[in-house]
């Protein structure tokens, strides 16, 4: 338990100017509130200093804001860290992890076309599940979203 | 230098899933790849949000019929880590056996077709006819052979019956002599050693980079389990070993599920064994607002599922990570610079899943079929009336 402190101190230092709320949730669990400029230095000093596991990004819409959380575990201390950040909704942009580390390709990927979210820097932005016939500027994953045309869907491919 | 591009897919003539691969070679060399998927893409986070929280327990069974206990285990301690709570004792017990079953049939069912797709298939039958028997004992303890609607969150829905017991655990070790000889059989082959020793490798270093995860990773000597890392269920309380090799090529690739079948089986049967009388449900009523997360190792690497509540219902989101989704990026670090007959087998040695890639699951629009089975009738009458026209037979 020593360790996890010892870390979870470092961190709050470490990055002081850009965390903006920190929230202990349990044991196992921590949320980290950061602003969204800072996301590559302080997801990059956590996967290659304190040699993280990436385990998965996860998009959401808010309603208000959208949102990015980075999960990353520590198993050494079976610490799971999520960095949070909050994006505005007319212009979601935020800088790219793919090439700190090659397992944020896919996933930025993906939410670049379910949550219309920009990441500048990433090298290959194209489309990973949807079919290249989908609008562009429909992103399914948002709350207002609306099926954008239900004949097309069924008419393709029959 | 003349390259040409090798098309395979969209629906792979082997592994039968629709990803489509855009192989470049020069000569006989591999020098590129491209992987499109999401031929299959149906929505699944979507539909999830739209169900309860019990409804989508069944929902996301349904992503993958060979994880299907899997991906509810990780949905389910998510919205366990919500509130939160810890399941009853029994209840652990249960789901352990059940994902230990769920592991060992997958891993032998990989490896079947890994003899498939080596043209070796006396391996694959073997290893089917093997599967049986384990499909059996889930059937015994679940009702059902795959989508076994054991868990919910808060427990799970069925108990295992004292009885059936023996019979499981004689059906489990009736399994072991077989695997014995299959092992030293596939283990000791030169041809297999010829064929799979020292290709396709994935240095640690790129495991890491790549976030590869479960056996591809262990295989690679990246020691990390989450049963081990963050215990949960009764993974903490038997005794049993992770299996980590240190080449990365394919051929280590099968001996860590192979390994990984035998701890699998140990730890069903000491659950079997030392099962905790109780309950099995706590009969969780409301769900609070708040975020949690779960994971489990599935057999393929570790499931990662992300649910935030607002008090509804409903997750108000529901985000779901397959291990093929990290796994199938490393790809482009093992296919690379191999020859193409050895890409088949590359290519399926990470032991992708597609369908839990694209989290797909059965979604008409808004409840209308898009085919029925009468239309597909009428369509196979019509086309073949046309065949029979144009070859003159009417």
């Amino acid at each position: 338990m020593a360790r996890r402190e010892e870390i979870l101190k470092d961190i709050q230092t470490r990055f002081r100017e850009d965390i903006v709320d920190f929230f202990d949730k349990s044991s196992k669990r921590v949320y980290i509130e950061i602003k969204p400029e800072s996301i590559v230095r302080v997801a990059g000093y956590i996967f290659k200093e304190l040699e993280a596991r990436f385990n998965i990004a996860s998009g959401v819409d808010a309603r208000t804001h959208l949102e990015i959380l980075y999960h990353f575990s520590l198993e050494d201390i079976n610490l799971l860290i999520s960095l949070r950040v909050k994006l505005d909704r007319e212009n979601p942009e935020i800088d790219s992890l793919a090439p700190v580390f090659k397992g944020a390709n896919w996933i930025e990927r993906e939410i670049h076309e379910l949550l219309g979210i920009n990441f500048r820097g990433h090298p290959d932005l194209r489309r990973l599940l949807l079919a290249k016939e989908w609008p562009a500027g429909v992103y399914p994953l948002r709350a207002d979203y609306r099926e954008w045309d239900r004949n097309a869907i069924r008419d393709r491919g029959v | 230098m003349a390259r040409s591009v090798i098309p395979i897919g969209p629906w792979h003539p082997l592994q039968e899933e629709p990803e489509f691969f855009t192989l470049t070679v020069d000569g006989e060399t591999v020098v590129d790849i491209d992987v499109s998927i999401g031929y299959n893409h149906r929505g699944i986070e979507k539909l999830s949000e739209r169900k309860t929280f019990d409804q989508s327990t069944f929902v996301i069974e349904r992503i993958c019929g060979i994880c299907s206990t899997s991906h509810p285990f990780a949905y389910t301690r998510a919205v366990e880590d919500i509130i939160p709570v810890e399941v009853p004792e029994r209840a652990k017990y249960i789901r352990t056996i059940v994902a230990e079953g769920e592991r060992v049939h997958s891993h032998l069912l990989w490896f079947g077709l890994a003899g498939h797709f080596l043209g070796y298939n006396t391996v694959y039958h073997w290893v089917w006819k093997l599967r049986e028997e384990i499909l059996d004992v889930l059937e015994i303890l679940t009702g059902n052979r795959n989508n076994y609607a054991m868990f919910k969150p808060g427990g799970v829905r069925r108990d295992i019956n004292a009885d059936d017991i023996p019979l499981v655990v004689k059906k489990i070790d009736s399994i072991v002599p077989t695997l014995d000889r299959l092992k030293k059989a596939v283990l000791d082959d030169p041809v297999l050693h010829a064929r799979l020793k020292g290709i396709g490798i994935l240095t640690k270093e790129e495991a890491i980079d790549y976030c590869a995860l479960g056996p591809t990773s262990r295989a690679s000597g990246v020691a990390k389990d989450v049963r081990k890392d963050a215990p949960y269920g009764a993974y903490d309380r038997v005794d049993w070993d992770m299996i980590v090799t240190e080449n990365g090529d394919v051929f280590d690739k099968v001996v860590v599920r192979i390994l990984e079948v035998y701890e699998s089986i140990k730890i069903m049967k000491t659950c079997l064994s030392k099962l905790p009388a109780g309950e099995i449900d706590l009969n969780i009523k409301d769900i609070p607002p708040g975020e949690g997360i779960g994971a489990h190792e599935a057999p393929r690497g570790e499931t990662f599922h992300y649910v935030r509540s607002d008090g509804t219902n409903r997750p108000a989101r529901h985000k779901v990570r397959a291990p093929t989704f990290m796994n199938l990026p490393s790809y482009r670090a093992t296919v690379i610079g191999e020859t193409i007959s050895d890409a088949t087998i590359i290519l399926a040695a990470i032991d992708p899943c597609y369908c839990c890639t694209e989290r797909m699951a059965v979604r008409d629009d808004r409840g209308r079929k898009i085919l029925g089975g009468p239309d597909l009738v009428r369509l196979s009458q019509e086309k073949t009336k046309k065949l029979a026209n144009k070859m003159g037979l009417q």
